[in-house]
């Protein structure tokens, strides 16, 4: 019940913070080091992204988050997770209340400068849609002038919800309400005509929340880009590039063909490519300030990027891959040369 | 003698040392010094740490364009206007509520407060009852009770429930039919305040003359006559429309007439029903607390039962009552914050928003502390004026 109020709670924290020293830039790396576990912001229920629902965490983003500590660690299972709603995000990263944010967060010009946070790269691509009922009869998100849709705060999903329906020329009645759980609840009990947020997550609304997800519909617009990714604290390189790295080596190795099961024989290969990026060459570790074998750790505990999005996104969800790809089958996906 | 004062030019320092006012003003000193110095560390890091992180700083945000939307607003809001003006909205929202919130928690608490100290047993069952439920559950738990309540329990749009002509109950919200656009009602209004006036100052005569010849003038009927006849007079003088705007299912919602949202009347409903039981318990007290002989002599003077509670117990009481009724009204106040859960967008809920849109915590903090400091400062500058009023007066 508590958590609805820890958006408050957070920012009272992050001015305390911020008053008795804070979090020093630069030093992260040395803090989590210390600590012994990546203290990650995940979404606090979103089947197929983060979910605790089967006892554990799984999805996605914690995937990004077990792909940090098994760089770090050389164990997936060395994280903490902190669940947060959207408007709470921010400022539980800015207060160092978690070390990285891994929670369907769109990059933007503004978050990327003047809330003090730098983006370590983009783990799914999306676009905003809308949720509907299927008896309400809508077809295009054109239709929709005075409907009541259901938001969560503090998203790029209000603004471009504003956005969007200024743009048409049409009305409608907000209903904004912090907890995902609580606001998809009041989109199926009938509160709002339709429920918006990023494609991924309605399709998790309807295939995990809605008691009969053939009841409803997602409408065929796609009315924003939404490159979601982990976020760290701005001014904090080192740890910047562990996390960002560890996002490229995912998708490097489904470049190179390398998965959790072969990731062995692997080690074997004589591609000088994967050679150095299993730290079979030594170098890369070195360069990242960790273990060399920190890639085949994250393939060999969370698997390669395609593993991880078959797992969690293609089996819970019903979506294929789209524009998460890779960019050799017409995605975005595109891993940064390791070397 | 000289072992005791080591040094002549000691002597007069240690005599001041241990002066009763320069000691005091010593402390004062070292204690502001304290305090000015920790103010100043406290800023001092923020704004290190602010810009370390790079993240903005300053007020220059209020001037921004918002661009999220607001569901209800008592002023003009668009998602062109600006983050002052939202925040703005979330003001009036917040003092709309708790207003509203104060005077049906003051009627409804009065009323069980009298129901606890009554005669009927089965009264006192109830009034005791419905303390013991609502007290005792957190305010939270109520909220989410009731607004679940609301969402699922009552029916969609296209399935309104109808209980009155043009009166609509749905999930999303309470639609109510009102008196279509006419100049009359304009007036009807400023006679309905004339009334109050008239009331007023008909009260006033009638204790002069009350005072001057020992007559007693019905000041309290006569007065609500007044209140109540001079709108209706009005009404008729402007030929009586009786044209309403009546609210109709259009596209996806009722449109016309007024809407009173879930949310609105959840936090509403919510906090009424748990600051009634504080009030319901403050009344009883005050009302125990006047001494039975008070009631006793009234009646014994020939007094109608009435008047009695009127004239000599309620005065008495309302001396009691009236400071932690002040306490009820600050609680209730700054529970309304709470809304933040269920989506009613007060104060909090918007600065929220508007804090995670802008990163500047620390400024949005600083608003929302200072509108709530301000708005508990009035609260308690009227109840202690009106405390003022309602003492004894020593003669």
């Amino acid at each position: 019940m508590l958590k609805k109020l820890t958006s408050t709670t957070a920012a009272a924290a992050l001015s305390l913070s911020m008053v008795a020293g804070g979090v020093q830039a630069g030093d992260t790396v040395d803090a989590v080091m210390d600590q012994g576990y990546v203290q990650c912001g995940v979404n606090t229920s979103l089947p197929g992204f983060a979910s605790s629902a089967s006892g554990s965490w799984e999805g996605l983003d914690v995937d990004v988050c077990r792909a940090v500590a098994a760089a770090m660690f050389g164990d997936s299972e060395a994280v903490q997770y902190t669940p947060l709603t959207a408007a709470q995000r921010f400022t539980a990263l800015q207060s160092g209340e978690i070390d990285v944010l891994s929670r369907v967060t769109t990059w933007t010009l503004t978050r990327d400068t003047s809330l003090g946070l730098n983006f370590a790269g983009v783990n799914y691509y999306d676009g905003q849609g809308f949720l509907v009922r299927k008896d309400l009869g809508v077809t295009s998100a054109t239709q929709l002038d005075g409907a009541a849709v259901c938001v969560e705060p503090g998203t790029t999903t209000e603004l471009n919800l504003a956005d969007y329906f200024r743009a048409n020329d049409m009305e409608f009645e907000p209903v904004v309400i912090e907890n995902t759980t609580e606001v998809t609840s009041a989109f199926f009990s009938g509160r709002c005509d339709v429920y918006t947020t990023d494609r991924g997550g309605l399709a998790s609304a309807r295939m995990v929340s809605a008691e009969n997800p053939d009841d409803y519909v997602v409408l065929p617009e796609v009315i924003s880009k939404e490159p979601l990714g982990p976020v760290v604290r701005h001014g904090d390189d080192e740890w910047l590039d562990i996390v960002k790295w560890s996002l490229v080596a995912m998708i490097e190795a489904e470049e190179y063909g390398i998965t959790s099961e072969n990731v062995d024989d692997m080690l074997d290969s004589t591609n000088p490519g994967i050679q150095r990026f299993l730290g079979v060459t030594p170098g890369m570790g070195e360069a990242l300030g960790l273990e060399e074998d920190w890639a085949y750790n994250i393939i060999k505990q969370v698997g390669n990027y395609g593993e991880a999005y078959d797992r969690n996104v293609t089996e819970k969800l019903g979506l294929d891959r789209g524009l998460n790809a890779l960019w050799t089958d017409g995605g975005l996906m595109y891993a940064y040369p390791v070397r | 003698m000289d072992s005791k004062h080591p040094s002549d030019a000691s002597r007069p320092l240690m005599a001041l040392l241990y002066d009763k006012t320069v000691r005091s003003i010593i402390y004062q000193v070292l204690v502001f010094g304290g305090v000015f110095f920790l103010g100043w560390y406290l800023v001092s890091n923020v704004q290190t740490n602010l810009d370390e992180q790079n993240i903005a700083t300053g007020f220059g945000f209020l001037d921004r364009e918002a661009s999220f939307g607001i569901s209800e607003s008592v002023i003009a809001y668009s998602p062109e206007s600006n983050y002052g003006r939202a925040l703005l909205v979330g003001i009036l929202n917040t003092i709309k509520v708790s207003l509203t919130g104060i005077i049906l928690a003051s009627i409804i608490g009065t009323l069980i407060g009298i129901g606890l100290v009554s005669k009927n047993w089965l009264v006192r069952f109830i009034g005791k009852t419905y303390i013991d439920v609502f007290r005792n559950v957190p305010l939270l738990l109520q909220l989410f009770f009731w607004y679940a309540l609301i969402t699922n329990g009552l029916p969609g749009v296209r399935q309104a429930l109808n209980p009155l002509p043009g009166t609509f109950l749905t999930n999303r919200g309470l639609y109510l039919p009102i008196p279509a656009d006419n100049p009359a009602w304009f007036w009807v209004f400023i006679a309905f305040i004339v009334g109050i006036i008239g009331a007023f100052v008909l009260r006033k005569w009638s204790f002069k003359r009350l005072e001057a010849t020992g007559q007693v003038f019905p000041h309290l009927s006569v007065g609500l006559g007044i209140v109540v006849g001079l709108p209706i007079l009005t009404w008729l003088l402007f030929g009586a429309p009786i044209e309403m705007n009546v609210p109709a299912l259009q596209g996806f919602n009722f449109q016309g007439g007024l809407n009173m949202s879930p949310e609105f009347f959840t936090l509403l409903l919510g906090l009424t029903v748990y600051t009634a039981t504080y009030i319901a318990e403050v009344v009883r007290s005050g009302i125990q607390s006047v001494p039975k002989g008070q009631s006793e002599a009234s009646t014994s003077l020939g007094l109608k039962p009435s008047w009695t509670m009127r004239l000599i117990v309620l005065p008495q009481a309302l001396r009691v009552i009236i400071p932690p009724l002040t306490n009820q009204y600050l609680n209730l106040t700054k529970n309304s914050s709470l809304a933040v859960a269920i989506g009613y967008p007060e104060l909090v809920s918007i600065s929220n928003t508007t804090m995670n849109q802008t990163g500047q915590a620390v400024e949005g903090v600083a608003i929302f502390m200072t509108v709530y400091l301000g708005i508990s400062l009035l609260i308690s500058l009227f109840m202690n004026w009106y405390n003022k009023r309602m003492a004894l007066v020593e003669r």
